[in-house]
Parts: C-alpha cells; sequence; structure tokens
C-alpha cells in the first residue's frame, strides 16, 4: 500500500460517528480494520463457549486476509463480529474491533447499522438462502443501496443495481435484474451476492466462505472477480475459507486459526511456503496437490477439534500434535504466544523452537511433496 | 400463469363432481325411504297410495341415475319437479324441496348461509389479526415474560373446546352480569349495528380460540424464518429493525399462514354447527346437522356440496394466492 492511498483513510465517509479518541488513534500506519484481542463467547446450557478467544489482526485497504481454519475454529463467528451480526442476547464481546477508526464493539444496533452495508459489507457462503426468494435481484440490490442513500429516488437506486449487475459480469443485467434468486445459476447467484454487497462501495469486504457453495469452475470466475473488483473498490477484504487453494489463489496475508485463536500469521508466501505450526503443516498435508506427487497420500490431521467450552491446557493443538513431547511438557501446560520469527511479518504460536520447526517442516512435511 | 389457474380449476370441479356423487349415492344407501318420513309418524295415516303420490311428486319414483342427473340439470338450468298436476317449477339454481318443510331449499340456503359468512369472516379477522401479531411478537421476543404468557395462553386456547368456551363467555358476560344482550342474529343489510352487536360473542368465541393455534403457528414460522439467512442478509445490508423483520422476516413467514389461514376459512364456511348451536344462530352448520338427523335429502345435498365448494375453492384460492406471493411457485 502507498503512502497515498493511506492517506485517503482519514477521509472516510461518516468518521463523524466515531469518537475524538478513536479518530486521533487513526495514523497513517493503521489498517483499515483493526482487531485487537478480540474475545467472543456464547452462553450455552452447556457452558461457556470460547468461540474466538484472544484475536488480533489487521487488514489494509487493497490487501486481502485469507482466514483459514477448520469448521469451528471461530472464523466465522469473527467475521459475524465484525459486522455486528451476532445475537447480542447470546453473545459476550471483548476487545477492539476498529474498521476505518472506529470501535464496532461499543456501537449501539442503530449505530453500527450505519457502517453495516456501507462502510463495511459482507458475501456469505449460500448465496441461494442468502438472498430472499420473494423478491427480485434488482430490488435487493437497490434496497441496499437506498438504505445509505435516502436521497436517492427508486429509479436511480434501480439503475445503480443495474450498473452493478453489469460490473459484477452478470450478461443483459437490465433484464435479469427483475429476476428472482432462483432463476439463476449458482455462480450468478454468487455475483448477484457480490454486487449487492459492493453497491456502496464499501471499504471492507468480510466474504465468509465466498466460493463453497460453488462449482470448481465457476469458483475461479468469483475468485477472479473479487480480484478484480478490489483493484477497482481498492476494498480491504476478509476472506474466510477452509479452502488453502482458494488463499493462496487471492490471498495477500494468512491467519491460521485454531480453537479460536490465531497460530501462524503471515503473508502467503510465508505461511504456505515456509509454515511453522504443526496445524498449518496439517492443513497443507491433507490437501490434493496436482503439481505434487499424485500417488503420495493425503495426510488428514489425526483427531477432532477440541471443544470451545472444555479446551485443552496449554496448547490448544497439542492433543493432536506429532511434536507435543518435543517441547518438555511446555504444550500441555502453557498457552503459546503468537511470537514473531526470525522472518519479518511472519508469527507463529507454537513452543517447539524455530530450528526445529524448520527442520520438522523441511525434512517430514515438505519432503512428501504435498505443499502447493 | 393461464395455464396453472385452468389446470386447477378444472382439478376442482372434477373433486366436486365426485363429492356430489358420492354424497348423493350415500343418501339412497341408507335404509330409509323420504317418501314414508314426508306423509308422517303415524303408519296408519300413510296409504301406500298416499306414499306412491308422495313419491311421484318428488320424483322419487325414477331410477337412481335419473335422478342424479335431474339434480345437477336443475343446479345449473333449472328443472320441473314430478309429473301431472303435482308437478312444481325449480328455476336455476335449483336445490330441490326440503323433504320436511316443502321449502325450496335455495330459500333456506339463502337465510342461513349470510349468518355462517358473517361469524366465520368476522372471526376470522379476530384470529389472524390477534394470532399473528401476537406470534409475531413472542418470536422477536423470545424467552421474554410477554412469550411465556403467550405461550401459556395459546396452549389453554389451543386445547380449550369452544362448546366450553362458548357457554363460559354466555355465564360471564349474559347471563351473570348481563354486558352483553343475548345475541339475536339481525342482517346486515338490516341494521349493521344491531348485527355487529349480535356477532361480537361468536367473533369471540372463535376467533379467540383459534387465535391460539395461529399465535402458536406464527410464532414457530417466525422463529424459523429469523433463523434464514436472508434475514442476516438483510441485516448485513444495514436495513433498519423494522424492515428487516417487517418486510424480510414477515414475508417470508405469513405464507405458510395464509395457506392454512384459506383453508381453515374454507372449511369453516361450510357451517360452524357448535358456535352456532352454543350462541343459538340457525347458520349453515346447524341447518345442516339437523337435516342429517332428519334424512331432508335436498339440504343434506346442498349443504355439503355448498361445504364442499367452499374447501375446494379456497384451495384453488390459495394455490394462486401462494403463487402471487411465492415467485417460485409460478412455473408450476
Amino acid at each position: 500500500m502507498t503512502e497515498q492511498e493511506e492517506g485517503t483513510l482519514v477521509e472516510t465517509p461518516g468518521s463523524a460517528a466515531s469518537s475524538e479518541a478513536s479518530s486521533s488513534e487513526t495514523t497513517k500506519a493503521d489498517p483499515y480494520l483493526q482487531v485487537r484481542d478480540l474475545r467472543v463467547r456464547f452462553r450455552t446450557e452447556d457452558g461457556v463457549v470460547r468461540a474466538v478467544d484472544g484475536l488480533s489482526f489487521g487488514v489494509e485497504r487493497g490487501r486481502t486476509l485469507g482466514i483459514v481454519g477448520e469448521s469451528g475454529s471461530g472464523k466465522s463467528v469473527t467475521s459475524l463480529a465484525v459486522l455486528g451480526l451476532h445475537d447480542p442476547r447470546r453473545t459476550e464481546i471483548s476487545g477492539e474491533i476498529l474498521v476505518g477508526g472506529r470501535d464496532v464493539v461499543g456501537l449501539s444496533d442503530a449505530e453500527c447499522r450505519r457502517l453495516r452495508g456501507r462502510d463495511m459489507a459482507m458475501v456469505f457462503q449460500d448465496p441461494l438462502s442468502a438472498l430472499h426468494p420473494y423478491y427480485s435481484v434488482g430490488r435487493q440490490i437497490a434496497e441496499a443501496y437506498r438504505v445509505h442513500h435516502p436521497e436517492a429516488g427508486r429509479r436511480a437506486a434501480w439503475r445503480r443495481a443495474v450498473d452493478m449487475l453489469d460490473r459484477v459480469g452478470i450478461p443483459q443485467p437490465a433484464r435479469r435484474a427483475e429476476q428472482y434468486p432462483h432463476e439463476f445459476s449458482g455462480g450468478m447467484r454468487q455475483r448477484v451476492m457480490i454486487a449487492m454487497a459492493l453497491v456502496n462501495d464499501p471499504d471492507l469486504l468480510v466474504a465468509d466462505e465466498p466460493t463453497t457453495a460453488l462449482d470448481v469452475t465457476v469458483q475461479a470466475q468469483i475468485l477472479d472477480l473479487l480480484a478484480d473488483l478490489q483493484s477497482e473498490f481498492n476494498s480491504a477484504i476478509v476472506l474466510i475459507t477452509h479452502d488453502l487453494g482458494v488463499v493462496s489463489q487471492v490471498a495477500d496475508d494468512v491467519l491460521v486459526m485454531y480453537a479460536g485463536r490465531a497460530v501462524e500469521h503471515g503473508n502467503v508466501e510465508q505461511v504456505l511456503r515456509r509454515p511453522q505450526h504443526p496445524y498449518t503443516w496439517g492443513l497443507l498435508s491433507s490437501v490434493p496437490s496436482l503439481r505434487g506427487d499424485a500417488s503420495a497420500d493425503l495426510v488428514p490431521i489425526r483427531g477432532n477439534p477440541p471443544s470451545l467450552i472444555n479446551l485443552p491446557p496449554g496448547c490448544a493443538f497439542h492433543p493432536r500434535c506429532r511434536y507435543a513431547d518435543r517441547t518438555d511438557g511446555r504444550s500441555s501446560t502453557e498457552r503459546p504466544e503468537l511470537l514473531p520469527v526470525a522472518e519479518a511479518g511472519h508469527r507463529v504460536a507454537c513452543h517447539l523452537p524455530e530450528v526445529d520447526r524448520q527442520r520438522f517442516y523441511a525434512d517430514e512435511i515438505a519432503q512428501v511433496g504435498v505443499a502447493p | 400463469m393461464l395455464r396453472f389457474v385452468v389446470k386447477k380449476v378444472l382439478l376442482a370441479l372434477s373433486t366436486l363432481l365426485a363429492v356430489s356423487v358420492i354424497t348423493f349415492g350415500m343418501f339412497f344407501a341408507v335404509p330409509n325411504n323420504p317418501a314414508e318420513l314426508m306423509c308422517g309418524d303415524s303408519k296408519n295415516v300413510c296409504s301406500p297410495e298416499r306414499i306412491e303420490m308422495i313419491e311421484r311428486r318428488m320424483g322419487l319414483d325414477k331410477p337412481i341415475p335419473v335422478q342424479y342427473a335431474e339434480f345437477m340439470r336443475g343446479v345449473f338450468v333449472g328443472r320441473t319437479i314430478g309429473t301431472g298436476p303435482t308437478a312444481r317449477d325449480c328455476p336455476a339454481p335449483c336445490l330441490g324441496f326440503s323433504f320436511r318443510s316443502d321449502e325450496p331449499v335455495t330459500g333456506i340456503v339463502g337465510r342461513t348461509l349470510p349468518v355462517t359468512l358473517s361469524i366465520v369472516f368476522g372471526a376470522a379477522v379476530v384470529w389472524l389479526v390477534l394470532g399473528v401479531s401476537i406470534g409475531m411478537v413472542s418470536a422477536l421476543r423470545r424467552g421474554s415474560a410477554f412469550d411465556k404468557l403467550a405461550v401459556g395462553t395459546s396452549l389453554v386456547g389451543a386445547s380449550m373446546p369452544i362448546l366450553l368456551f362458548g357457554p363460559l363467555l354466555l355465564i360471564g358476560l349474559v347471563y351473570e352480569t348481563g354486558l352483553l344482550g343475548y345475541p339475536r342474529y339481525t342482517p346486515l343489510t338490516e341494521n349493521p349495528l344491531a348485527w355487529a352487536s349480535a356477532m361480537i360473542l361468536p367473533w369471540f368465541a372463535l376467533g379467540f380460540l383459534n387465535s391460539a393455534t395461529y399465535a402458536r403457528l406464527s410464532r414457530a414460522q417466525m422463529l424459523e424464518t429469523l433463523s434464514e439467512d436472508f434475514v442476516r442478509t438483510a441485516r448485513a445490508k444495514g436495513l433498519s429493525k423494522i424492515t428487516v423483520y417487517g418486510r424480510h422476516a414477515l414475508r417470508a413467514a405469513i405464507t405458510p399462514i395464509i395457506t392454512i389461514a384459506g383453508l381453515d376459512l374454507g372449511a369453516y364456511l361450510g357451517g360452524t354447527v357448535i358456535t352456532e348451536t352454543v350462541f343459538g344462530f340457525t347458520g349453515l352448520g346447524r341447518t345442516a346437522l339437523n337435516a342429517a338427523l332428519d334424512l331432508d335429502m335436498p339440504i343434506v345435498m346442498a349443504t355439503v356440496l355448498l361445504a364442499a365448494v367452499f374447501v375446494v375453492a379456497a384451495n384453488v384460492l390459495v394455490d394462486m394466492l401462494y403463487a402471487v406471493v411465492d415467485p417460485r411457485v409460478r412455473l408450476g
């Protein structure tokens, strides 16, 4: 990101909603989305679920952060918390979520609503269920535009909707705008979702598994589209996925989550080529590779994800980790912090000494030829 | 869309045809002779000649299929009942003459149908407005005191028979306190105010009890809809709560309720025997019941067919309404 681009951060429209304190905190170095020590808990009958437990990351405008992890790792909960879409009666949130310098965590629903859809927007996993079945897609997009542009008339909003459909590559947009979600194919429906999310030119786009429900060929098109639109709109994108292939295609940075915590964070090169956390190795080894040795077996990560109500002590991953016995027992007693490694920008939460991690990866994981 | 409508209407007509054949057939399957019934209770009065005369007068001397064909012709074009000097003209829609009172059935229906229509439509307004709004508020405030009270009350309401609730209302509001007068039906066209005041009790009784079912149904529907992805999408767009709930959630939640309301309405229009009886009205339901007990075949035939018409018409209307509400149904 250049100095010039970052300069626009301060001029973000609607920053009136931010408090004096937070706007003074918005310096040039601050990313558009800054999450600090985020904790999300749900009260259930069985106990308190710690869905996200002390998570910090930032995304600058024009960049894409891929958040990767198994189901239940807290990645979707994080995305909902950013948009303020969690159920406030069941959920306890602490920490900071700064969107353009404004902390979303303390905001009332009415205040948060003004940011939602305008400054931050979301694309969901299954576009068929995420679009209203009874309204035409044009109407749904126009509605999203009019909430934040009350001065715009119906016709202007409709023209904007048609224009957006055109921009996301839907042929005959004027005719298609009149149609209902069930009349679209899966990929076209996701394009509609994206058009709806981008209709107000948001600075932050959160995409929660945007391609999971789609065919592989369509997946690539949607990812290309997101990348194209990002260069056009210069938004910060958070891409939630369990698919490392998707991450390697579009993300600039990667955050690997396990049991509500970040276990590895760095740019795509670092995390996918020189991963240092055994969990990341596991994820990589369980992905089939076209380039690698086709006869190489996929190695699943042994065991199951832990219960978020009753996390293992120490490193939450240690019961499934093949190297847990090489940390002098620290893995089962002491929780590892996300600490920088030798290479700048790369952080890992693991008790193994860095030298060992590099050696294990080189000798035992990369050798098998499963790394992408 | 036109094909859809035509298909539905044809299906409805064939259903009605089947109902008429079965009702007609069932009546003759029962061992009874209407002519004997008409003749009088005492065997002595009825000479075979007299019975024969009555049969001829009523057209009962003809074979059953012929009688059926004549009945159906009468409905659409009118007919002459009986032969010779006793023949009577019966213009379309001819439903015959009551075996008991010799009155044209159309006249009886014309007198009693408005009573039932008044009760059912008024009560439907009560149960829809009351039930749906309570259900929606309950769902939105799930777990609140209001919700718990509503769920509890609706359980009582849904399990309370009108046979008990109606008399309780009468005792509480009419006999003991005199807050309301005993309901006496006045046609709407004669005096709207008297009509409405007579209807208050049945509207409330039937409306309140049904609203319990509708409250439970609406609550469940709304809760299900609130967990739908598109409601989350609506929130993610930054829409206000009113728009999210009112426009996005309600629209989806209310569709199945419309269906059930339509079908209920159709079923009730065929007669609300208990409500009519409890509050002393002579509506379609009570007429049908009495006719069945009296073996008054033309009235039974007319009321059963009318009830079938209501149910079938409600079904067709609901199907069409559904196609209007839900764009996904249109091609079906």
